[in-house]
């Protein structure tokens, strides 16, 4: 798409895979393309993100070592490290 | 941020508190530019009217951006990214982001919640990419690319079409639209938007926006299918099975009022939504509500009340008063939507007994069917007392079993213990005065 090819871009490192996203992109979606469950569930199953506005917590993402932040509510930095919850 | 701007202009010191990283909550989610709305929404025309023959999404845009511009030059001060969680003594809010937490004292509070989706659990709704109507939309606009892949959208109520005619925008392949509701409802509903000739045009617009996408009433999900990821999703449509192959599922079952702050706060509810005066006035007199949690009924209704509660927090009751007359003819549509897009029994048995009902502790249909109560589903399976506190599997769960939910405790929200600590006394509710129960 013609302005997304004007956004800077951004590298996350999602279980520390380098991944490319451009500026202004939230964690659940940089999760979402680096085909990674976002969490798993207590029964084991792979879970991503559900409702989208910070309420399900199902999108629930280890930000540069900080627990259950809401990734759909986070955007992108420079550097985050990003990593599926158990 | 209607009442935010109204009550600015009044010449009153005004902040606004919004959970995501820039204002405008849900329905005005601006994204942070990713989507190819991104240069309407910052390069607003304030001065164009709205020109009805544009997308709605345009439309919406322009309200925005207008209402932003407003907020911007009233002097509002904006704190995004920060979200309340308690309200330790009376006029101070503890609230909470990233990176540490902070306390917020007012005169008079504006409680603007909103609403969130109802989800309804199926076999495989817990598979990674089912989401809400709302939340694909938001996920979009945060940057999700959603060009060429195959979206079905199910539930219930005109959000469907809205985002329907959003992702199709965006280059989504809709591979069909399913709505609960029956022929004859939708029929009636449409009959009774000639009471509301803007509805009209914008119903028609949308039709034009989703010409050509497959729409079948009486409809609704009965499995998602896939390994790892949603592969396909087999409907139901009136009476008939069909397996769809698609990249992402996005269902809503019409939208449920975020009650839980208003509640902590002492507010009383009527009916489950708050309990308002003429003046958007709470039972609580320092606390104001506007929009869905007093009653779902889409922008419009909130902007309006919106204003009055703007307005009346600044004490200009006369000017308030002028807009009563135009929430009067709002409301009466929000009525009309409640009548259309009630949910069918038929959707009561869509779960099996392995279905998981609860996301946050994995606690099945069938364990839950044991149970008399939300309190006893609570202290025999976990059922909403995990992190969403009842959000997703409590409405739910009060359709599936016609249980009540029970009261709210501090905090509203998970909140670090950190910021809890910061509270002098023991974790308490307002004392019952404060309620205004003796």
């Amino acid at each position: 798409m013609p302005s997304q090819a004007r956004l800077p871009q951004v590298t996350v490192m999602v279980n520390r895979v380098p991944v490319v996203v451009p500026s202004g992109t939230t964690v659940a979606v940089a999760m979402v393309l680096a085909g990674q469950a976002c969490r798993t569930s207590v029964t084991g199953e792979p879970r991503g993100p559900l409702c989208g506005m910070g309420i399900c917590f199902e999108c629930q993402v280890t930000i540069d070592g900080k627990l259950h932040c809401r990734s759909c509510q986070t955007l992108c930095r420079q550097g985050m490290e990003l990593d599926t919850e158990k | 941020m209607a009442a935010a701007a109204r009550a600015a202009e009044c010449g009153v010191r005004v902040g606004i508190v919004d959970d995501n990283f820039s204002l405008g909550g849900q329905i005005w989610r601006s994204g942070s530019g990713n989507d190819q709305n991104h240069d309407k929404r910052n390069h607003p025309e304030p001065n164009v009217d709205e020109r009805n023959d544009e997308p709605n999404d345009d439309n919406q845009n322009r309200e925005a951006a207008r209402w932003a511009h407003r907020v911007r030059i009233s002097g509002v001060t904006s704190l995004c990214g920060l979200r309340v969680v308690h309200q330790p003594e009376t006029g101070v809010l503890l609230a909470e982001n990233l990176d540490g937490f902070c306390e917020l004292s007012y005169a008079k509070l504006i409680l603007a919640t909103g609403a969130r989706e109802r989800f309804l659990p199926f076999p495989g709704w817990t598979l990674p990419n089912v989401m809400g109507a709302g939340g694909l939309q938001a996920m979009v606009k945060s940057g999700l690319p959603i060009r060429a892949k195959r979206v079905i959208i199910a539930g219930t109520g005109p959000l469907l079409l809205a985002v329907a005619a959003y992702l199709r925008q965006q280059g989504a392949e809709i591979a069909v639209i399913c709505e609960q509701a029956a022929w004859g409802s939708l029929a009636r509903f449409g009959l009774a938007l000639c009471s509301w000739p803007t509805k009209i045009l914008q119903g028609l617009q949308l039709k034009r926006e989703i010409a050509g996408v497959p729409f079948a009433a009486s409809s609704w999900p009965l499995s998602a299918h896939g390994d790892e990821a949603l592969e396909s999703v087999t409907i139901s449509r009136a009476g008939r099975v069909e397996a769809i192959p698609c990249d992402y599922l996005a269902c809503g079952f019409h939208l449920v009022p975020n009650v839980e702050l208003p509640v902590l706060l002492g507010c009383a509810l009527r009916d489950g939504f708050v309990e308002v005066d003429d003046f958007q006035q709470t039972t609580v007199s320092s606390v104001f509500c506007a929009g869905e949690p007093v009653s779902i009924g889409g922008v419009d209704l909130a902007l309006v009340e919106g204003q009055i509660a703007g307005l009346a927090a600044a004490e200009r009751t006369t000017e308030a008063k002028a807009w009563f007359g135009h929430r009067q003819k709002t409301r009466r549509f929000a009525q009309l939507l409640d009548r259309t897009f009630g949910l069918r029994s038929e959707l009561k048995s869509l779960p099996t007994p392995q279905t998981i009902v609860c996301r946050c502790e994995d606690v099945s249909y069938s364990r839950l069917r044991e149970s008399t109560s939300w309190r006893a589903a609570k202290l025999h399976t976990r059922c909403g007392m995990g992190t969403c506190q009842g959000r997703v599997c409590g409405p739910a769960a009060q359709f599936l079993f016609e249980w009540t939910p029970d009261s709210v405790r501090p905090p509203v929200f998970p909140a670090r213990v950190e910021t809890l600590a910061a509270i002098a006394g023991p974790l308490e509710l307002l004392p019952s005065e404060a309620r205004g129960e003796h």
